[in-house]
């Protein structure tokens, strides 16, 4: 229970490794405030935290509205004190081929996967200094390092979290706040059930452990980058992807 | 009850783990207390919790030596 009295935020928190996730942090003691788009959403991470006995509760939050992130954490920390933990998990996908990519799809992209992730951070800094402790951990991809055919837009913004990282790294490490990211390989999530069956046969292929990965295996990398363990760890990439990508 | 100048030079000495007697009126932060950029950045933070109010991020810019912290914060709190 090392994470006892510290805040933790995940951004989408309602499945998949967000939900993972923030049972993995309310589990060592955190008290979670996990977000989604939609007040529903919120009100299943409340349930399902709260089954699961740990502390914390759920936000609808759309992370592309500036003025709702900067609220959102002054909201917590109001409610609850300082975020000691931010884990930035929200993203979405909108696979085209380049040549036929929409103006609106990438900048769904980069609105969504990239943009909040400064915004948040930026937030959560303030307090995480004054603490001298803080996490930041920034849910990436493989496909930002290896590339992927139809995700120029969700690489782009991947790979770009690995510069984000190791430059907040580098800023912030005097203060004790560390700043990492984790990239998950193929993980068995809504996001990739959508794919269909011969393109994930063939990706298994590649993965050296032969199998998708599950949001726990992605959740637990996250929960020792969050712990006191982790604590001389800063500016890295943790590629959780089953050997299907080795840096 | 200090005046806002003792109170200011108080936090700078505290904030940057220098003497107080090291901290005068003309000190530049970067260039006589050996501040870095993260260090002013977090005096701003402790003179806005210090003194109850919000600085604004393009008027903390110009805060760089102990007199201009003393100018602001003599300014806003009088309003």
């Amino acid at each position: 229970m090392s994470l006892e009295g510290k805040v933790a935020l995940v951004t989408g928190a309602s499945r998949g490794i967000g939900q993972a996730i923030a049972l993995e942090l309310a589990a060592q003691g955190a008290t979670v405030i996990g977000t989604a788009t939609s007040e529903a959403g919120a009100q299943a991470i409340s349930a399902y935290l709260a089954a699961a006995g740990g502390k914390g509760a759920g936000l609808p939050l759309n992370v592309t509205d500036e003025g709702a992130c900067e609220a959102i954490i002054a909201d917590i920390e109001k409610a609850h004190g300082p975020i000691a933990i931010l884990v930035n998990n929200a993203g979405i996908t909108r696979d085209n081929l380049l040549m036929r990519m929409k103006d609106e799809e990438w900048d769904a992209i980069m609105d969504t996967n990239l943009r909040p992730v400064y915004k948040l951070s930026k937030a959560v800094l303030r307090g995480m200094m004054k603490a001298r402790w803080g996490r930041i951990i920034n849910i990436a991809s493989v496909v930002g390092a290896t590339g992927n055919p139809g995700q120029t837009n969700y690489s782009a913004a991947k790979a770009a979290l690995f510069g984000f990282t190791k430059s907040l790294a580098r800023e912030i490490g005097s203060r004790g706040v560390t700043v990492n990211a984790v990239a998950p390989g193929f993980i068995d999530t809504d996001m990739t059930r959508g794919l269909p069956e011969e393109q994930k046969a063939a990706l298994v292929q590649n993965i050296a452990l032969g199998r998708l990965g599950e949001p726990k295996e992605i959740a637990d990398a996250v929960g020792f980058l969050a712990s006191d363990r982790a604590a001389y760890i800063t500016g890295q990439t943790l590629h959780v992807n089953g050997g299907m990508y080795m840096n | 009850m200090e005046n806002i100048e003792q109170r200011v030079k108080k936090i700078v000495a505290e904030q940057l783990g220098v003497p107080e007697t090291d901290v005068k009126n003309e000190s530049s932060f970067v260039n006589d207390l050996g501040a870095d950029s993260l260090d002013t950045v977090e005096l701003v933070m402790a003179l806005e919790e210090e003194f109850e109010c919000e600085i604004p991020d393009e008027e903390a810019e110009k805060i760089t030596t102990v007199q201009q912290a003393i100018d602001y914060v003599s300014a806003h709190l009088n309003k």
